[in-house]
């Protein structure tokens, strides 16, 4: 084989090589999904969305508390880290200095990357600790802490794709620096900052770490904030590990809802993005 | 004409910045606003802080009593009250290990088929699904390693393996189904996106003429991929290594519900173990007593000792391989 040959096959075969990495990098999405549906679609009916588990053991019930539980739980994250973190965000792209933007960057950086089990025992130790007992309160707080940093990373980067003429238009107007904000810069980039916060919702959303000792569980319906509460993904691993045929697949029919919610949510927020990103390369 | 005419009249017009004026005028909204938002800013920073604080306060029980020996000693025993953390730094190694050897090679390749070889649109759908495995919440990868991964691994993949490399102490002992081999299948799945992810925008930064250079020496796409390309991307690619490897060692659901909660340091990967974050998960609500509780919280301690480090040197390899690339270009 002459060298420029040897070449070409070297070629041809990463390619195919690299390839061959690409479909297996996507095949396990199609096997979740797979098996997701297979298993846990039949299971999915009304007495599963309406209904209380049933007693340890006993056939049949469902995740009703568990689904409006996630729900309490995700609300209290958005009502604790939603507007620190936009406000935050702000800060960092309108009003930050040097020193104060690059630390509470760094500072978010970090706080994304801590293990979701290490803010569980955080909000164990600030919530449950204090309260002395497990509450929807203290899971909502864990979410809201991991969902803060992100929140803050977005709404700036959002913020920050605003033209700086922008600014400047309302600046000249007479306008003072936040009106400018509220009223030419945010509305600008509003889309982009929404969609941030959904995606990060979804992100938390599926989180059972930060719960487990925060939120804990609860087979009734949770009264009040200050009671522990279920959550999907707390049910679903709990399910996973009991030995009950039933209770697995109830675990299947759970984590596909969790998991079609979260890639519903994915989907769209990706397409809204990519088209606001067309038509700002088309302006 | 009315309103000069009311001009005229003396009576000025009122402006926004008069119903403002007891802060100052809008000079004081701003500085209002300015103080509320470095408030929220500050927030991220006042809570990363908080947090180290609290463990490190909940955890002094079990520095005291155990020091630096906590990380090399081999035994966990709740009863007599006596902790150490190897077998969990261990599990967490190992498992993290073999996450990486499967998930950085595939990872990779696939990063420089999107980037380097692929028709645009095809790269961006496969990208799209990559990014949509990235989302898939941990408990639900947890729940198909239970029922899916595990029995796989005990009736066909781990017996493969043995008759194959059985002769490597890696790949002796019985084949139970979970433990550190399946944990660390799953954790390959779960950080493989962000490799993919992350080394694929760092190739995708590094500057179209350095690849038209080498194309037009007369190179083909791999060479120029491969020794043009590569070269220049190397220092991100390794940074988005470290992220996937901080991600993995922090992974908490799905290697609790695989790794089969033995707290032993064995040589077999087909053997159970446990992780830090698998512990912590398992054991955090029954641990009685303060010294057992605080030594789980050591333990979280460690674990984000580590996580933090490594994504911190990710972060700075990360970029500065984009702002070189950004500065050439």
């Amino acid at each position: 084989m002459n060298r420029l040959t040897w070449r070409r096959t070297v070629n041809a075969v990463m390619s195919v090589v690299t390839a061959l990495c690409a479909l297996a990098a996507v095949t396990p999405l199609l096997f979740v999904l797979g098996f997701l549906t297979v298993k846990g679609a039949s299971s999915i009916n009304w007495a599963f969305l309406t209904q209380l588990p049933k007693p340890t053991g006993e056939v049949g019930g469902g995740m009703a508390n568990a689904i409006a539980g996630s729900g309490q739980l995700l609300l209290l994250a958005a009502l604790f880290g939603v507007p620190l973190g936009v406000l935050g965000g702000i800060y960092l792209s309108e009003f930050g200095g040097w020193a104060v933007p690059l630390l509470v960057r760094y500072a978010a950086d970090l706080l994304v990357s801590v293990p979701s089990i290490v803010i569980g025992i955080f909000a164990y130790a600030v919530v449950v600790v204090r309260m002395g007992h497990f509450s929807a309160l203290a899971g909502g707080f864990a979410l809201g802490v991991m969902l803060l940093p992100i929140v803050v990373t977005n709404t700036e980067q959002f913020l920050r794709t605003v033209p700086v003429w922008l600014r400047e238009g309302s600046l000249a107007l007479g306008a003072g620096q936040w009106k400018t904000i509220v009223s030419v810069v945010i509305p600008a980039c509003m889309q982009g900052i929404a969609t941030g916060i959904l995606l990060a919702l979804a992100r938390v959303a599926g989180e059972t770490a930060p719960l487990l000792f925060t939120a804990l569980n609860n087979s009734y319906w949770a009264r009040g904030w200050q009671q522990p509460v279920a959550s999907l993904p707390v049910m679903i691993y709990e399910y996973a590990l009991s030995p009950y045929e039933d209770y697995h697949r109830q675990a299947w029919a759970a984590a596909l809802i969790l998991l079609a919610l979260v890639l519903l949510v994915n989907v769209l927020s990706r397409l809204v993005l990519a088209r606001r990103m067309a038509s700002r390369r088309a302006a | 004409m009315a309103t000069s005419n009311t001009a005229a009249a003396g009576v000025p017009p009122r402006t926004r910045p008069e119903r403002w004026k007891w802060l100052g005028g809008t000079r004081g909204v701003d500085l209002i606003a300015r103080l509320v938002t470095l408030a929220a800013a500050l927030s991220v920073l006042v809570v990363m802080v908080w947090l180290v604080i609290e463990l490190w306060q909940r955890s002094r029980l079990s520095r005291h009593q155990f020091g630096f020996h906590f990380l090399v000693d081999r035994f966990w025993d709740p009863v007599f009250g006596h902790f150490g953390a190897l077998p969990f730094v261990y599990g967490t190694l190992v498992t993290a290990a073999v996450a990486m050897v499967i998930s950085v090679p595939l990872g990779v390749g696939a990063a420089i088929f999107l980037a380097e070889l692929a028709p645009r649109g095809l790269s961006d759908a496969l990208t799209f699904l990559v990014e949509l495995l990235a989302a898939v919440p941990s408990v639900v990868f947890g729940l198909v390693g239970i029922f899916v991964v595990i029995p796989w691994v005990r009736t066909s993949f781990g017996p493969f393996l043995k008759t194959v490399f059985g002769f490597i102490p890696l790949f002796q002992g019985p084949v139970y189904g979970g433990g550190l081999l399946t944990a660390g299948l799953v954790l390959a799945i779960m950080v493989l996106p962000f490799i993919v992810s992350i080394s694929r925008e760092i190739l995708l930064s590094v500057p179209v003429e350095l690849r038209e250079g080498a194309l037009a020496l007369g190179s083909t796409h791999w060479e120029a991929t491969w020794k043009v390309v590569m070269p220049t991307a190397r220092t991100g690619i390794l940074g988005s290594i470290f992220l996937a490897l901080a991600r993995a060692l922090g992974e908490t659901m799905a290697v609790t519900m695989v790794i089969g909660g033995t707290p032993q340091i064995s040589a077999s990967l087909f053997a159970p173990g446990y992780s830090i974050a698998a512990v912590i998960a398992d054991q955090f609500t029954e641990a009685t007593g303060d010294l057992y509780l605080q030594s789980l919280v050591e333990l979280g301690l460690v674990l984000l000792g580590i996580t933090v480090v490594l994504h911190a040197v990710a972060r700075v390899l990360v970029r500065a391989t984009t702002e070189k690339a950004r500065g050439a270009a």
